[in-house]
């Protein structure tokens, strides 16, 4: 384990935020334990508010959709983190809050170690200049379906632009110049600059989103399942892409996509989410050679593979994923977990384990002998295990 | 070896378009025998689908199927209407895409199964047709089992359930209970577990795996994922711009694919084992419009020869251990791909 990982892993005082800011008046300092975009307790809920008539004839009542909770995640530069999990597990939203497309219901967002005021952030230049600068040009993002996310009635041109402006590129033939030179970097011909984004392909929209999201050179870029609507060929295509992209501008990734071997591919670390929660964190290779929660292991199993040698005995989950609108208490995977230890699995929920390199919110690791209760980034979660003990 | 219960021999199916036609499906052959699971693989529009389609007779106007689809040596392509409609879900069932789009939201889903068991009168009476008050129940009882038997629980309170009340997983398992309804022996799943997630996707193959050993119906499963139709299928046919590329056993196929298309695909899908550079298929699927004359993947080919470029040429047997087995479609690894016969157009027999 780097020691990056490991500092990862550890407890971060309270008091640790002043002192990083005290620090930040030095910028010569190599900073390597203060991550790049980290998530404190981040959630979402989304309210459902019933009609009048509906309240007033069904009693129907506001209910909420936990569709990200208390989420913690932290991103170091240059690295990509993959996210995990199956369709409605929250995983775009997180990645939504953290470019700040949805505005979290609670939690913070810290740049660079300091917290996001509105939609503004301090940051850190080369030259040691400290400024505020809009978040949005520190963070883009992917989107999933090339199809929907691009105005069909702009050019490709139209649709480079208005991010060179909003970076503050003024002139013409600046614009210009550099909306070809994005083309060509992502592969497309830029003597298409004039074309409409009907007139390209599945894999080359895609190119067009991701000239976008590097129009406003930012630091960070969330990659919302940017493959997971192109066909295999063009999938590595665009993935090697990325890659060589984030070489180039050093950029630092949220990769999410519900393609393990994608995923796999890609990442640096893996979080794994399920319900809203992440479920277990760690290593790609080692969180994929030894998956710790319950969960993990049976998307692991689920995952057909094309060499024969690497076929695993499937686990077979029962039933589909819950509800966020009232989800399972305790564990929320307790209903489709297949090695339940019992009560406490539907009682409490599961603070994070530390289990060699990975975190794992599973009770299975209570009294593992690798395990220790991992430190608390989240105080809440901890409390029922000082209770226990 | 038995004799295929379903044969396509030359099938080809041309739509008319503005632009010249376009041969979605070019001189298909496949022999599909009892009990076997097909698997059909390719990227978007080369045509995988439209075989599907082709085989049910579902192709529109002013699309134009030509060659046979033979079932039990009946002509498919040569039947009426009327004629097809009765052997469509009973002799030969579709589970489509998309599960939300192929069920019609205004009925309920048991309704929707007992469908076909009704139009085929696959429970009939003694005489009393018209008014056999017991056949709906009898009807009834067939859906609950075909419903449990698929693994949506509660059939009871499940039957009058309408299908935006189901789950993406539970509407994929309705679909695959309305195409077992009448156990069928041909099942025709056309990209069955696209919309879904891993974990669901592994409960639905297990489903069809255990419809394929109970029932010994067989399967021809279109998919755009190699590692799924590695896992689940005997057979393995690899599509491109309408054409069959290569053909043989999964083993053959995936352990020693010849042609480059197949060898490319199998690179460009990341490992779970071992992290190495992905590589890309240079270029995108041509025009199926305006197709190069000769093999349609030669200008993306890394083993490309001028020859390649001279005219359409068939299938070739990939030479097994230094000898040359005498073929039928389906049972020996073939390949249309001029390195295997050392770049000579082979001359047609």
């Amino acid at each position: 384990m780097t020691e990056r990982e490991f500092f990862s892993l550890q407890t971060r005082p309270e008091g640790r935020l002043r002192v990083e800011r005290d620090a930040s008046a030095h910028p010569s300092e190599a900073r390597p334990t203060t991550p790049l975009i980290e998530a404190r307790r981040l959630t979402k809920h989304f309210p459902i508010q019933p009609s009048l008539l509906a309240r007033l004839l069904a009693g129907q009542r506001d209910r909420l959709v936990r569709a990200v909770d208390e989420v913690d995640l932290a991103i170091w530069s240059g690295e990509t983190v993959g996210l995990v999990g199956e369709s409605g597990c929250g995983k775009t939203t997180l990645g939504r809050m953290l470019t700040l497309l949805h505005r979290p219901t609670s939690g913070e967002i810290y740049f660079q170690g300091r917290p996001l005021v509105g939609h503004r952030v301090l940051t850190t230049d080369e030259t040691g200049q400290v400024s505020r600068a809009p978040y949005y040009r520190l963070t883009q993002i992917v989107f999933q379906n090339p199809y929907s996310s691009l105005n069909p009635r702009k050019t490709v041109r139209q649709i480079l632009t208005a991010p060179l402006r909003a970076r503050g590129v003024k002139r013409p033939a600046d614009i210009e110049a550099e909306v070809r030179f994005l083309m060509d970097r992502v592969g497309l011909n830029p003597s298409h600059i004039d074309r409409y984004p009907h007139q390209f392909s599945g894999g080359q929209r895609q190119r067009i989103g991701i000239a976008r999201a590097l129009a406003m050179r930012p630091l960070f870029v969330v990659a919302d399942e940017p493959v997971s609507s192109l066909d295999v060929s063009i999938q590595a295509q665009v993935i090697n892409l990325l890659e060589e992209l984030q070489a180039e501008y050093k950029l630092t990734y949220l990769f999410i996509a519900h393609d393990l071997s994608v995923i796999h591919h890609i990442s640096d670390r893996v979080a794994v989410m399920y319900l809203g929660h992440i479920v277990e964190e760690g290593a790609t290779d080692e969180l994929f050679a030894a998956p710790r929660h319950p969960y993990t292991q049976a998307l692991l199993a689920a995952v057909p593979v094309v060499e024969k040698a690497a076929r695993r005995s499937r686990i077979l989950l029962q039933g589909g994923v819950p509800s966020p609108i009232d989800p399972p208490s305790g564990c929320r995977f307790h209903p489709r977990c297949f090695v339940k230890k019992g009560q406490i699995c539907e009682q409490e929920k599961p603070p994070f384990f530390q289990v060699n390199g990975q975190r794992v919110a599973c009770w299975l690791y209570d009294d593992h002998p690798h395990a220790a209760t991992a430190p608390s980034v989240d105080a809440v979660s901890l409390e029922p295990a000082k209770g226990r003990q | 070896m038995a004799r295929p219960i379903l044969e396509l021999r030359n099938l080809t199916t041309v739509f008319p378009t503005r632009r010249g036609e376009v041969r979605a499906v070019d001189a298909v052959n496949l022999a599909l025998y009892p009990g076997q699971i097909l698997g059909l693989v390719g990227e978007s529009g080369c045509g995988k689908s439209t075989v599907l389609l082709s085989i049910l007779g579902l192709i529109a106007r002013p699309g134009r199927i030509t060659g046979e689809v033979l079932l039990d040596g009946r002509d498919l392509t040569k039947l009426s209407n009327r004629e097809l409609r009765r052997l469509r879900g009973k002799e030969i069932a579709m589970i489509f895409q998309d599960p939300l789009s192929t069920l019609n939201p205004a009925f309920p889903v048991g309704e929707q199964i007992r469908e076909s068991l009704r139009l085929h009168n696959m429970l009939p009476g003694p005489w009393l047709w018209p008014f056999d008050a017991g056949r709906r129940q009898r009807e009834k009882e067939r859906v609950l089992q075909v419903m449990e038997e698929v693994g949506i629980p509660a059939p009871e309170a499940r039957y009058r359930a309408y299908p935006h009340q189901f789950s993406g997983g539970m509407q994929q398992r309705a679909l695959i209970a309305i195409g077992l309804a009448c156990n069928p022996r041909i099942l025709l799943a056309d990209e069955p577990t696209t919309a879904l997630d891993v974990t669901i996707q592994a409960q639905i193959i297990a489903l069809m795996k255990r419809i394929n050993q109970e029932h010994g119906a067989a399967i021809i499963l279109v998919t755009h994922d190699l590692g799924l139709a590695a896992e689940f299928c005997d057979h393995i046919a690899v599509m491109y711009a309408g054409r069959i590329v290569e053909i043989g056993s999964v083993d053959q196929v995936i352990e020693n694919p010849q042609h480059p298309y197949t060898q490319g695909l199998l690179r460009c899908i990341p490992n779970l084992k071992e992290r190495r550079p992905l590589q890309p298929i240079p270029g995108s699927v041509p025009d199926l419009a305006d197709l190069p004359l000769g093999c349609a993947f030669a200008p993306r080919c890394p083993d490309f020869q001028p020859v390649c470029a001279e005219g359409f040429f068939r299938l070739q047997p990939v030479i097994e251990n230094g000898r040359k087995k005498v073929h039928r479609s389906g049972e020996v690894h073939m390949a249309r791909c001029l390195r295997l016969t050392g770049y000579r157009m082979p001359e047609d027999d």
